[in-house]
């Protein structure tokens, strides 16, 4: 019964962001908008957290910057073309397909396909049955029974 | 052709090899900089002392000049230091950022080390540092004639990176017209 207890309560407890109260926006509509940007926005000293999970000052920094573009009336494209601008395609933790990007977007397919591509060449080449194989001449059977060592 | 596929895995196996292996000798800290060949972003600074010069990205204009991010609680910057008196003492002008730091520490740490910058502005919030992409200290900005970012240095400038590097831009943007 304890175990339980302590498994549903482990359960229940979710990621802690790293957002402080201090930071929050009054108008709950505006935060939730700042939550969801700082959720794909890397934090660029730790780099594979979000800025809305690190704890870094720069991180910090940022959440309160993105919270105060939003309260200027600016919109989710316009925050995050602002740290763009600024950082690069490099802080938005999916980022855009482009010239640089095709690689990291398309290389998973590639190397899909390429296996792909192995796997028919291996089926084609493996026989599909013995009956394929055509019987054995005289002199064939010959040289096995010779090989065999049998004497019928 | 068979033989072909035979040598296939392995020549596949030494194109990723390369390729991982290139990876491990670039530092994913290093973010390109946005602003290379483009103007410094506008900012007028506080200075350290109460009442005294600040810096504002106006003054960056007619020669060349070093824009050094820095602040006292940073761990490279005192190895760096002797690097910029020298930059100073050779007569690139070098002018400082002091990101997220309190006036009071970074005067006591160029008290203590001494102090090579010919300007100084303070960043406390740190809102500048973004504008100028920093994402660690010391980072350090090579700002041509006409206010153009034409470098950026991440990490501490060692003796080899300014011989090398920084010196023969700051002289070929000296020539510049």
């Amino acid at each position: 019964m304890k175990r339980l207890a302590m498994l549903l309560a482990l359960l229940a407890a979710s990621p802690v962001a790293a957002v402080m109260p201090d930071e929050m926006l009054p108008d709950a509509a505006q935060e939730s908008r700042a939550r969801a940007i700082s959720k794909d926005l890397r934090c660029v000293v730790c780099q594979n957290q979000s800025i809305d999970d690190s704890d870094a000052p720069l991180a910090r920094d940022l959440r309160v910057l993105v919270r105060e573009q939003i309260a200027a009336g600016k919109s989710d494209a316009e925050v995050r073309d602002y740290v763009v601008a600024r950082y690069g395609n490099f802080v938005l933790l999916k980022p855009p397909v482009e010239g640089d990007t095709l690689l990291l977007w398309l290389g998973p397919f590639a190397v899909l396909l390429l296996g792909g591509i192995g796997i028919a060449f291996w089926q084609r080449r493996r026989p599909t049955s013995t009956q394929d194989a055509a019987p054995l001449s005289a002199a064939e059977r010959a040289e096995l029974d010779r090989l065999a060592g049998s004497d019928n | 052709m068979k033989r072909l596929l035979f040598i296939l895995p392995i020549l596949v196996f030494a194109g990723l090899a390369a390729f991982l292996g290139f990876g491990l000798t670039q530092d994913p800290k290093e973010l390109p900089s946005q602003l290379i060949d483009r103007p410094l972003p506008e900012f007028a600074l506080p200075g350290i002392v109460e009442g005294g010069p600040g810096l504002a990205s106006a003054s960056f204009r007619g020669e060349p000049r070093l824009l050094n991010v820095w602040a006292s609680w940073c761990a490279a910057c005192p190895q760096e230091h002797p690097v910029l008196e020298r930059i100073a003492k050779e007569g690139f002008p070098v002018y400082g950022i002091a990101w997220k730091d309190k006036p009071e520490d970074s005067r006591a740490f160029l008290a203590r080390y001494g102090d090579p910058y010919s300007g100084m502005g303070s960043d406390f919030p740190g809102r500048t540092a973004i504008d100028l992409g920093v994402t660690g200290a010391p980072e350090t900005f090579v700002v041509d004639k006409k206010g153009r970012v034409r470098f950026k240095q991440i990490g501490p400038i060692s003796p080899e990176i300014w011989e090398q590097q920084i010196k023969p831009l700051m002289q070929q943007l000296r020539a510049e017209a």
